[in-house]
């Protein structure tokens, strides 16, 4: 198989997959639901949990209502993908195996400046954090690169490394396109745009203007107490997913304008808990396993 | 004598943390050196994103032997107490020494060789470290014991003289090796010692001294610029951010497309430097030229054309951003915007920023038709307060909240609205910091005063006043902004009642003492209390600073001191109003009779005119007679009507004293 990274977006992604397999992550696919960012996927947040090893790589799609712009603006979209990598613990020198995957997908180190910027992240849905940087190559952030230290309000134990690669970005720097819409898909003449302008164009509107609000507010309550109901039934992953669906409806929500800036961290707040008490249900499930197969390991 | 290096190498460290770093390293250093007893003397503590290093010279090769002698019970005394001096001691019997009928204790302490110390101490240092945020990483990280640190830490060297310092740091061995730059030279370099480090990073592409890059960045930006015939906006904030990015710091130059200039400069540069850490320039002219320079960190094998291309991209992609909110801020007028402001919440207790907005109109037009604030229009100065904080809901505030007011003000010139109302928009947050200028224009400072006014009433209204180091509403600064802008443009009005004058009067004794005025003075005219018109009051303290200051002055401050220490010893009450006197006064008592009955009137007219000079002068006219009065007249005369008279002109005195200041409370 031939692979060439500057040719195509595709390619790009089959030549990360590559190299992350060959580093022995396992390859997985995205998680069937909205999601506002790779991290949501449970291979990442329950996963982080916990002191099982865990290294995987998989490409999410991520939808960000708030960014659409109706197919408008060549930088901004509502919907695009991002390349996560986990791995449990963190090895050493994972930035050295992060800039060889750089390398491998056709960034010359010696050409670009790539620099490893001060970025803490913080994700106040989730109820956690890390250290880190963004990395920039000549100016332009193009992975998120985090030493999480804490999941759900637990901390983790031990710590898990996250690199999330914006895709289109790296893949527009690759290809030299100043605009999203011109990357070459396939290698063979299809573009970005032929298969998301129109995505983006309709969903910007819906996200925008058309969702009805009263339905969202009515699915945010529906999927809070569907989650409480799957935390009394101590089913921590379903009970997951509804947070995660929580947060997405949160999300077009803010896009429909509807949540004044005092909601806003009540909101915010009811999805942490959801997240936090389907974290700790993890936990609880697991906690007495993992402590007895892993020495030095407490709940 | 050997010198010792040491390098923490870790992955990137934040550049706004190295400084401290530095610090912290070099006081742990010394600190745990002096508690060895070793000497250090000159240390040299540089940094790069990569490490953290010290060079301490001349470190001796062991530490002194140290010999503690402790005297203890007499050699007769009871078992208990020998017993008591053998446990803190640690020693028995036969190993104390007798000397005249005394036990002692000597307990000698080899001297440890250095290299054994510096083992000991570097970890120890290491886990005192105190890093602003520190984290776990890695397998041992299982346990939340686990060391922490800015990021991981990946590699030691330590060495005295040429020889190896072992030791380990969460499982990091120290050693001879480090790394050069992480492109540049990717693999070991053996280090001999202090003396080759620097040298031999500097071969592989790493500059060590922070303070070096620093100048490399600072003199390579203004060639850069030079050579493009512009010259640099310096930023010394940007140097160092830039230096603690880099390790070979290479400036290159790029243009952005010329079409972006129709942005405000404030929002290019602002852009450009807090996005994209870059620097901009300017033309011939003063004006923002189409031009940034970044700081690469590699010497690139095509002459950084590719990076400058990246980067130009980069910040293209921004302006677009900021053109953008630009064109679509004005859009919608600022009125428009305005009633945005009902959604936002000022304080929950408080209202909205709608009503805060509606209060300070209201204040401002009021300071305007007063005269409080001469020559401000009202019509002009309520506008301008309505429209102020309308660019707090604009798209470009939004992205850039430091540019408030300055956005508001071009948005309302952009819409045509008068100078005067897009000047008090922009400047209405003015004073800011201490050496931020004073708005003069009378539109500008009638807003400005309402809108701080606005914020010191409402929030001491629902008892939100600062305490101790907590002013989270940044009310000290409100009540600065007040004090500069009424005395510096001469405005009469009330500060406030109560509290709040109260408030005002720390403030500006604070500002005053910071001026260089003596503060017992501004307490002398304070005692008096009841002067809330802040003007007045410094017109008080300027002319009595001077008058101390004359002999004149000088001597009639003894006077009053010696006249009321007679009062208070007396605990005299009466007196103040001249009645008449039952005997022939002496001379002396006759004269400051008349000069009381003379300047008295006088000084408090003058006071009443606030002609502070002339009440001085007044007061100094009362000099001599009182000096006199004091070397010629008895006051606890036998005669007790002559007592009680002379009681009562001493009181009298005082009393007019006080009329211009409490001059109980000036010192000397």
């Amino acid at each position: 198989m031939n692979r060439d990274p500057a040719r195509s977006f595709q390619d790009m992604i089959l030549t990360l997959h590559d190299f992350w397999s060959d580093a022995g992550c396992l390859i997985l696919q995205p998680y069937d639901m909205r999601m506002g960012a790779g991290t949501f996927h449970t291979a990442t947040t329950l996963r982080a949990l916990g002191p099982e090893p865990w290294n995987a790589a998989f490409v999410q799609p991520s939808r960000r209502p708030t960014d659409g712009r109706y197919g408008e603006n060549p930088n901004r979209l509502q919907h695009y993908y991002q390349y996560q990598v986990i791995l449990k613990p963190s090895p050493p020198d994972l930035q050295g195996l992060y800039l060889k995957s750089l390398d491998a997908i056709g960034i010359d180190p010696l050409k670009h400046d790539i620099r490893f910027v001060e970025d803490d992240w913080e994700s106040p849905t989730l109820g956690a954090w890390g250290l880190g940087w963004e990395v920039w190559c000549d100016g332009m952030e193009v992975t998120q690169f985090t030493y999480f230290q804490q999941m759900g309000g637990f901390d983790c134990k031990p710590v898990a490394g996250e690199l999330t690669y914006g895709l289109e970005r790296l893949a527009m720097y690759i290809q030299g396109k100043d605009n999203v819409y011109e990357l070459d898909f396939n290698g063979k003449g299809v573009t970005y745009g032929d298969v998301f302008l129109e995505n983006e164009r309709q969903m910007s509107a819906w996200n925008f203007e058309v969702a009805n609000t009263d339905a969202l507010f009515d699915l945010f309550a529906k999927a809070e107490a569907e989650c409480r109901n799957c935390l009394d039934a101590k089913l921590p992953i379903p009970a997951y997913e509804q947070a995660v669906e929580a947060s997405h409806l949160f999300n077009l929500l803010q896009a429909r304008g509807v949540i004044s800036v005092q909601e806003r961290a009540s909101y915010m707040a009811r999805v942490r808990e959801l997240a936090r008490g389907s974290c700790e249900a993890y936990m609880a499930k697991e906690s007495e396993r993992w402590a007895r197969d892993f020495d030095g390991w407490t709940a | 004598m050997s010198d010792f290096l040491l390098e923490l190498r870790c992955e990137e460290i934040p550049a706004r943390m190295q400084a401290g770093a530095r610090a912290d390293l070099e006081k742990l250093f010394r600190a745990e050196m002096a508690a060895a007893g070793v000497t250090v003397g000159d240390l040299t503590v540089w940094s790069t994103p990569r490490r953290l290093a010290l060079i301490a010279r001349d470190l001796p090769e062991a530490t002194e032997a140290v010999r503690d002698e402790l005297k203890g019970p007499r050699a007769n005394a009871p078992e208990q107490a020998l017993e008591g001096f053998l446990r803190k001691t640690g020693l028995t019997r036969d190993q104390l020494e007798e000397r005249d009928g005394v036990l002692f204790a000597v307990i000698e302490k080899p001297g440890r060789a250095v290299s054994d110390v510096l083992a000991q101490a570097i970890p120890t240092i290491a886990a005192k470290f105190s890093w602003p945020k520190s984290m776990r990483w890695g397998a041992s990280s299982i346990s939340t014991e686990s060391l922490r640190w800015v990021r991981p830490l990946t590699g030691i060297v330590a060495i005295l003289g040429e020889d190896l310092v072992e030791f380990e740091i969460g499982g990091v061995k120290s050693s001879f090796a480090t790394v050069g730059h992480r492109f540049h030279c990717p693999g070991a370099i053996t280090i001999g010692g202090a003396h080759d480090y620097a040298d031999k990073l500097r071969a592989c592409h790493v500059i060590v001294d922070h303070e070096e890059r620093a100048s490399l960045i600072r003199s390579g930006a203004a060639a850069a610029a030079a050579e493009a015939g512009l010259t640099l906006v310096e930023d010394e904030g940007l140097v160092i951010e830039n230096a603690g990015l880099t390790e070979w710091p290479t400036s290159l130059l790029g243009r952005f497309d010329e079409a972006f200039l129709e942005v405000p400069p404030e929002v290019i540069q602002l852009t450009a430097r807090v996005n994209q850490k870059y620097f901009v320039c300017q033309d011939a002219s003063g004006k923002l030229a189409n031009a940034f320079i970044c700081t690469a960190n590699i010497a690139a094998s095509d002459g950084g054309a590719a990076i400058v291309d990246g980067n130009r991209k980069v910040l293209a992609a921004r302006l677009s951003d900021a053109r953008f909110f630009w064109e679509q801020d004005r859009k919608t007028p600022l009125a428009e915007q305005a009633k945005k402001l009902s959604r936002i919440t000022f304080h929950e207790k408080l209202g909205t920023v709608a009503d805060k907005v509606e209060r300070v109109a209201k204040l401002a037009r009021w300071l305007a038709e007063e005269g409080i604030v001469p020559g401000a229009d009202p019509d002009l100065a309520e506008q301008a307060a309505r429209l102020a904080k309308a660019d707090l809901v604009t798209e470009m505030v939004g992205e850039f909240p430091e540019l408030q007011g300055l956005m508001g003000g071009y948005y309302a010139r952009a819409e045509g609205l008068p100078d005067a109302v897009a000047d008090a928009v922009r400047d209405h947050y003015k004073p800011v910091g201490q050496g931020d200028e004073v708005p003069t224009a009378p539109v500008t400072v009638a807003v400005s005063l309402a809108d701080k006014l606005d914020n010191l009433r409402s929030f001491f209204s629902i008892d939100e006043k600062p305490t101790g180091s907590k002013d989270p509403f940044a009310l000290r600064r409100a009540a600065l902004g007040i004090i500069r802008l009424i005395t510096e443009n001469g405005l009469r009005m009330s500060a406030g009642q109560g509290d709040l004058l109260d408030f005002f009067a720390d403030r500006l004794k604070v500002q005053q003492r910071e001026a260089g005025v003596r503060h017992d003075l501004i307490d002398a005219v304070f005692a008096l209390g009841g002067e809330d018109d802040l003007v007045r009051l410094l017109a008080r303290v300027k002319a009595l600073q001077s008058f101390v200051g004359t002999e004149d002055g000088a001597n009639l401050l003894a006077g009053y001191k010696r006249a009321a220490n007679i009062l208070k010893k007396e605990e005299w009450q009466g007196g103040g109003t001249a009645k008449e006197l039952s005997y022939a006064p002496e001379p002396a008592e006759k004269a400051l009779i008349d000069a009381l009955a003379a300047a008295g009137p006088k000084a408090e007219a003058a006071v009443a005119a606030e002609d502070f000079e002339v009440a001085m002068a007044a007061l100094a006219t009362l000099r001599a007679p009182i000096d006199t009065f004091f070397d010629e007249v008895t006051v606890n005369d036998p005669d007790q009507a002559k007592r009680t008279a002379r009681l009562d002109l001493l009181a009298s005195f005082r009393a007019a004293v006080h009329k211009v200041a409490d001059f109980s409370r000036i010192e000397g």
